[in-house]
Parts: structure tokens; sequence; C-alpha cells
């Protein structure tokens, strides 16, 4: 990052290990005023408590098309458009889309109404790290209950037990298409291949088996193989997603004729476990392998410390994972104990979520309201869960820092404080939200505005805001 | 040479001759490349199945490994005697047919893993292995063109552009360039619009960047694009045809990682290319002649189908070379096979063209530049790696 005003400590603790300050007093205290939040966390906060059941309505409505199916082949008949079926199509479409924005919607609320903006950095931090992304309907309904229900509930747990809740999660499952691999040997298999019928006949796919290895806990190029990933995917088969008529509607389901019979060896080590216990062993070997812990503590490292981590932080922080066995507060511990993210210079570029909340906070917002954040934040470049990859959002600034990305933020901006001008003043909001680090180039565009409004404006688009 | 500058410089003009702060460079205003021809690159993120885009249908094993993904050569557009084009691209099989289009089969960069990321990271540094390169090779290459050379300290934001609101990795380097896509958000007032201005003077990140958002906005006045690929082609070629407007542009589509349902799909993700790549061609009009466009995809997928429908990560996949210029009607291949024995890794198509020759050998052709100068300049680690030239006139 190119030189700028220093940065105050309580700037720092608001900013860069925040969400952005809100106008009210500033931490007299920075490092304790972090600590203190891992107390005030609310998990299920009201926005995520209310939103309906994602699983109910993708089942129901599975469970729906499947007996039109049976009753109707006709309507399957390309070209042929069944009215009735159509308009259930629509209906669900729209349902789905509803549940989405209401969740985005609840997202954005916690990140406002918080008393531990830190730790729901940290909801977000691993909500990217082991991402989803909504590119089709049943993923869409799921990710906000995977935000609360696999990130939110362990975000102040243990590492193995949120990568456990994420993997069995029906929006991961449905995501990385573990819900419709099947071992090669197993029973369904079995079945399919006496019946005849070449169209049905299922088998391996390797998609979640990678990514866990790749991108959730090993990290690329750590010594895994071709074979390691195609192993653990046969450990894998039987993890999937329950219909209406099983026992856990729109829930995990591990389906025993569905898994690959046999020991695995993945790693060097043989996984003799039966049933969803052998990818449980794999996995949770993962989460505690040494490569798991530099792969964490880099991309944590990043995050706080910039695009390019400091070894000796990334060190520090991956002894921390391993001796504590993968606990998350211990590491936020030694996150914010590590000198490396406190230097005074800002360190990252804020992304377009990060900006706008710090922009929603910093004109003292309570809640998004009318601000349909969805869709603000795909006119900004980063729609809510949907990163379109499974590496999630790249968090250096060089993937966010382009021309058209940066006049997208001012056009956000001038439509923000429009209905704001005479109710704030920019000049004496600047100091509260970036205490004693305002650059007076940045005061001085700021008190030269040509109105109240486009003071505002500036304040949010300047250098000192885009980062942290 | 023409000078409409000063023209699609209004607004800069204006509001820095109003207030005295000069907002753009010399340099910036000199750095429209002194070249005619266009370079195009379509990145297909997710790893785009080449099999089943031009299949091989005359391989004895093909029909057998692909099962139900199998193209059906009688609704494909046949080729020649051995391979045949996915039924959904009409147009660009109508670009083959006029020989302004061809395919190059079992193509793939020096990366031999299956990972996306790093897979596309290799693609787009022009490395050898992922992360070992920071810039990308469409930035070297937008470098290399007559204008952009000369000057010194960047901001040659005339020179390349990328249809996106960031700039993809295969753009990012020491030559600024420009990114532009359709906003919905209404804009900013003038007045606001020159603060920033100001306010980014001295902020070596920020200025640079801001100065060549104005400028793609200036240039996409009046256009009204919107985000489908019609209007994105569209948009494209409305940059490409200014006469002052960037030479080179990069676009990025994604959802090719057809794991599963393959089938649909993929269908719709060669319609939406196929749309694309037809509205650029007709959007860029008598331009066309003087275009290349290079589409290519990080690695390809594996040669059988898998359990549920699709296929996964592979290695060797095709790519495309499209424009007026082209020497198209053809496949180039060194055909490696598909039985057993043939596969790579007894899994994927084995990869016998490298993927650095071909883009060396196709933009030095497509920009009249020297191909083994190119080849250096974008690939240096390749170890002079010959380029695959003949594929565009020079």
């Amino acid at each position: 990052m190119p030189v700028s005003h220093a940065l105050s400590p309580q700037a720092i603790a608001l900013n860069r290990f925040g969400l952005g300050a809100s106008p009210g007093a500033a931490p007299d205290n920075p490092r304790g005023w972090l600590l203190d939040q891992f107390a005030r966390f609310e998990p299920r906060s009201a926005g995520f408590a209310a939103l309906p059941d994602a699983g109910a309505m993708v089942t129901a409505y599975q469970a729906e098309r499947r007996m039109e199916r049976q009753n109707q082949p006709a309507a399957n008949t390309p070209g042929v458009k069944d009215p009735a079926l159509l308009a259930a199509r629509q209906d669900y479409g729209q349902q789905v889309q509803a549940l989405y924005r209401a969740a985005v919607q609840a997202r954005s609320d916690a990140a406002l109404q918080t008393q531990a903006p830190f730790i729901e950095r940290m909801v977000h931090f691993w909500s990217n790290h082991f991402c989803v992304s909504v590119d089709n309907q049943p993923v869409t309904a799921y990710a906000g209950s995977f935000e609360r229900d696999a990130i939110r509930t362990h975000v102040l747990g243990r590492f193995e037990d949120m990568a456990m809740a994420v993997e069995h999660h029906p929006a991961m499952l449905i995501y990385l298409n573990q819900n419709q691999s099947i071992g090669p040997g197993s029973m369904a298999a079995q079945r399919s291949r006496l019946g005849g019928d070449p169209a049905r006949r299922r088998g391996l796919n390797e998609n979640l088996a990678r990514e866990i290895m790749e991108l959730h806990t090993l990290g690329v190029r750590s010594g895994y193989t071709q074979a390691d990933v195609t192993e653990f995917a046969r450990a894998l088969t039987g993890w999937t997603v329950g219909g209406q008529d099983s026992d856990r509607p729109g829930n995990f389901l591990f389906r025993d004729r569905q898994h690959e019979p046999g020991a695995r060896r993945i790693l060097g080590k043989t996984y003799h476990q039966e049933g969803e216990h052998q990818a449980r062993a794999a996995l949770a070997d993962f989460t505690h392998a040494p490569a798991t812990a530099t792969h964490i503590a880099t991309k944590l490292a990043r995050h706080f410390a910039g695009d390019t981590p400091p070894p000796a932080m990334v060190a520090r922080l991956a002894g921390v994972f391993t001796s504590s066995g993968g606990d998350l507060p211990t590491l936020y511990k030694a996150l914010i104990d590590s000198p490396e993210a406190w230097l005074p210079q800002p360190l990252k570029f804020k992304t377009p979520w990060e900006w706008t909340i710090s922009a929603l906070r910093g004109l003292g917002r309570g809640e998004t309201g009318a601000i349909q954040m969805a869709a603000v934040q795909r006119q900004l470049g980063q729609p809510v869960w949907k990163p379109g990859s499974p590496a999630g959002w790249d968090d250096v600034s060089a993937s966010w820092i382009a021309p058209d990305a940066l006049m997208r933020r001012v056009e956000f901006a001038q439509r923000l404080v429009s209905p704001l001008g005479d109710q704030i003043d920019a000049r004496a909001l600047a100091p509260r939200l970036l205490p004693a680090s305002l650059d007076p180039a940045t005061a001085g565009q700021v008190a030269m505005a040509e109105s109240p409004a486009s003071a505002l404006a500036l304040l949010l688009v300047s250098p000192d805001f885009l980062r942290r | 040479m023409n000078h409409p500058i000063l023209g699609r410089r209004r607004f800069i003009a204006c509001a820095g001759a109003g207030l005295g702060a000069m907002l753009v460079s010399p340099q910036l205003v000199l750095a429209a490349a002194q070249t005619e021809r266009r370079f195009i690159f379509i990145i297909q993120r997710g790893a785009a199945d080449g099999l089943n885009i031009v299949a091989p249908y005359a391989d004895p094993a093909y029909a057998r490994l692909r099962g139900d993904l199998a193209i059906d050569p009688a609704t494909a557009t046949k080729l020649d005697g051995t391979f045949a084009l996915h039924p959904s691209l009409k147009q660009t099989a109508a670009m083959f047919a006029a020989k302004q289009a061809l395919f190059v089969h079992a193509a793939a960069s020096p990366y031999r893993d299956r990972s996306h990321f790093d897979g596309q990271n290799v693609l787009e540094t022009g490395g050898i292995q992922p992360y070992q390169t920071r810039d990308g090779w469409l930035n070297r290459l937008t470098g290399m063109l007559p204008a952009v050379q000369g000057q010194r300290g960047g901001h040659g934001s005339d020179g390349a552009i990328a249809i996106a609101a960031t700039v993809p990795q295969a753009l990012r380097g020491s030559v600024e360039v420009s990114s532009y896509a359709p906003s919905a958000l209404p804009q900013p007032s003038d007045d606001l619009m020159m603060r920033v201005g100001q306010l980014y003077a001295h902020d070596e990140q920020f200025h640079p960047a801001w100065s060549a958002a104005l400028a793609a906005r200036d240039l996409a006045e009046g256009t009204g694009a919107k985000q489908d690929p019609a209007s994105l082609g569209r948009l494209t070629a409305s940059f490409l045809t200014k006469p002052a407007g960037p030479r080179i542009a990069m676009l990025e589509t994604s959802g090719w990682d057809t794991h599963n349902a393959q089938n649909n799909r993929l269908a719709a993700q060669l319609k939406a290319l196929d749309t694309l790549l037809a509205s650029l061609r007709d959007g860029l009009g008598p331009v066309w002649a003087q275009t290349t466009v290079v589409v290519a995809t990080e690695f390809g997928r594996t040669a059988a189908v898998n359990g549920t429908g699709g296929t996964d990560h592979g290695t060797g996949s095709v790519a495309w070379v499209l424009g007026g210029g082209v020497r198209g009607g053809r496949v180039v291949a060194d055909w490696p096979g598909l039985a057993g024995n043939q596969l790579y890794q007894n899994r994927d198509l084995r990869p016998t063209i490298g993927l650095d020759a071909l883009i060396a050998g196709v933009a030095g052709e497509a920009l009249a530049l020297d191909p083994d100068h190119v080849a250096r300049v974008l690939f240096p680690l390749a170890g002079g790696a010959k380029p695959l030239t003949g594929l565009v006139s020079a």
C-alpha cells in the first residue's frame, strides 16, 4: 500500500479488526475492546433467526416436481409447456430469491447492529474461506442457513467443528455435487447397472473431495495426489441431502447404499471406518494437519497484516493453531497480539462488502432498511455468497482496485448520502470514523466540498476510508 | 492520424481547465496505441470441456468414454473427418465455414495439476508454476504495442481494457489498463467526479485507476450497455472501434465447471459465448477484418463421463481463434488419441500443443509483432518455446 497518513490504534481496532467505526465514542482501550467482543457476539441474530426453513422449501418443491414427472410424463417433454408447471416453477424461483434477499439483509443487519464487529468480521472471513456460490436455486435457498448454522455457530469454537458443520451442510453438499456422488461398487450403483438403463447409471463425483483438500483444509500443492483425492471422494460417498420421503428432509443424510464399501488409503493412512465415519475421520485428520495450520494462518495474516503475509506472523499463527488444536478464540487472541496487524500505515484495500458495511456504519445506520444489499453488492462487484468459484473472493487489493470498481463506489456513495446532507456534518464525522488518523488533505477536500452531501460522499470514497 | 482525443476527453479537459487541476498526465493523452490491429482474449473460467466443444467424433474411444454426454455427429457441425462442433455454436460454425475461425485441439498451458485457481493463474500470468509470475501476459503484450511502448511511467490506459469492474490477472501489471462494465447506479455529478479526482491526485494507486475510469466512461457514453452476452459484445466492439480507443480487450466467462448435468449446462454456456462472439463480429463491422479473438480455458475435463452426468477436472482442452484475418476453416491438432494408454494419466486428453506457443504466435501475427519476440516477453520462463505461427494473416 502507498504511504498515507498514520492510523491510530483506535482507528486500527475499529476499521481493520472491526467493520468500521460508528459515530459513537471510540474505545479507550483498543485491544481490550476487541477481546471483550468474544462475550458479546450473537450467533443467532434476530434477522438470521427469523429466516424461513430453506430445507422445507427445497424438498417440498423437489417432491412436487417428482410427482408431476410420474403423473404427467408429457410435462417433461422439451417444448411442451404446462402452464401450471411453469407457474409453480416461477413461484418457487421467487420464493428462493426472496429468501436469499432476506438472508443478505439479515447478514447486513447483524453487521450494522452487532456489539462484536471483530467477530462478525471473522464470520465473513470464514464464510468466504468455506464459501458456497449461489449459482443455482437450491444453493441460493440454503446460503443464509449455511452461514448461520455452519459458520456463525462455530466462529468461536474449534476449526474442526466448523469444518464438520460446513461439509455436512446441504448448501455445500449440493454446491460441490457431493449429494449426487455414488460409490461405483456401492449397492446403489450395482442396482442401477442391473436395471440396465444406462442413463440412470450413477457414480463418483470428486468435486467436494478435491475442494476440501485444496481449499478448505490442507491447501493446494501441500503434497496430496490425484489418488488421494479419488480415495477421499470414495470415502465421502453416501454423504447427501435427505429428500421429503427420508427421515431427514432437507438435511444431511448418510445413505449407506450409496457408500463405496471397503477401507480407503488417503495420504498414507488407511481408514477402516464404516459408513459416514470414514470420511469424518479423514476430514478430522486434515483439519489437524500442519499444512492446514499454515494454510489458515496465511489467509488470516493476509486479511489483517496485508496482501503479502509476513512470514513470522504466519509461523506464529500456525503454531498457535496447532498447539490449541484449532481453537479459534485462541487463534483470534494471537491475531490481536500480532504487532504486524497494528502497523500504522493502511494495510488493506476494503472489498466492496467491507466498504459498504463501513459506510453504512459510519453514517450511523442501525439497519439496512430500504437498502437492498443484495442488489447493491451485485452493482459493486461482490454479490453476496456468489464468488462464482469455490475459492471464494480474493483477499488482495489488486483484485479490487480497478477503474470501474472505484467509479461504482463513487456512484453508490453519492446515492447513499443524498438524503443525509442536512443531517450529518462530514467535517465533524470524519475524525470520529478515523480517530486521530485523518489525512489533512482529505479533511481539506471534505471541508471545501460544494455541498454537505458532497462532503459526505467525498469522505466515504477518500483514500483514508477506502483502506483499512 | 486522426485526433479526436480532445473530443472524447471533453469532460476531463473541461474539469481540468475550470479548476486549474490537471487530472490527466500528458502521457495519458498520448497513450493511444499506434496500431489498427485489435486483439481480444476471452477466458473460460472453470475448465471448459474441449472434448464436447470440438468433439473428436471419429476417435473410436470417444463415444464409449462419453456415454450419454457424447456429441452426436448427426446433430453437430462436422468440421472435418475427425472433429465436429457443438450444435449450440451456430454463429461460430458460420465463421468456421467463412474461414474466420479455427480450433487448436489438445492444447494446454504448462500447468499439469487440477486446481482451477492455480491453473487460471498459470494461464493468465504466462508462468510455468502458479504464482511464480506477478503480472499477466496480456499486460505485457499491451506494453509491446507501438505507442504504449515508448512512454515512461505507465498510464497507458488506452492500450487495453477489461470488460469487467475489476482487472483480471492476465491484464494486471506495470502498464496501466482500464476497466469498464455496465452500471445500473446513477452517474455522479460532474462536480463530485472532479473533486474525487483531486482527492486521488497524489495517490499512486487511485490516481491512474480513476483517470482510466473517466476515460472508459467517456468512451462508453451512449452505448446503453447491459450485461447480457449480446450487449457485452456490442460494448466491447464500441470501445475497440473508437479511433483512439483501446486495441486490446479481455472478457471473462465463467460457469464451465460442469461436474454434473453437463449436457444442458454446456449447451447454455456455449450459446451465450456464441452470441457474444457474433455480436462482437457484427459490432466491429469493418474492423473485424483486423481483429483476432483467442478463447482459452485453464485446463480441460476428464475424457470419461463421471458418475453424475458431468466431467471432472482434466488436462488438455481446445482453444479457439477467430477473426477477419484468421486463416480459419480448420482444426489444428496433433491428435494424441483417447485410448487408455494415450490418455494423460489414464484419464485426461493428453496435451500436444502449448497454449503459450499458440498465444505467442497468434498475438504476434494478429498485432503485426515478431512472434519470437512476443514469446520471449509473454512467456519468458517457457524456455523459448517455438510460437505457433501461420494461424493469422500477418
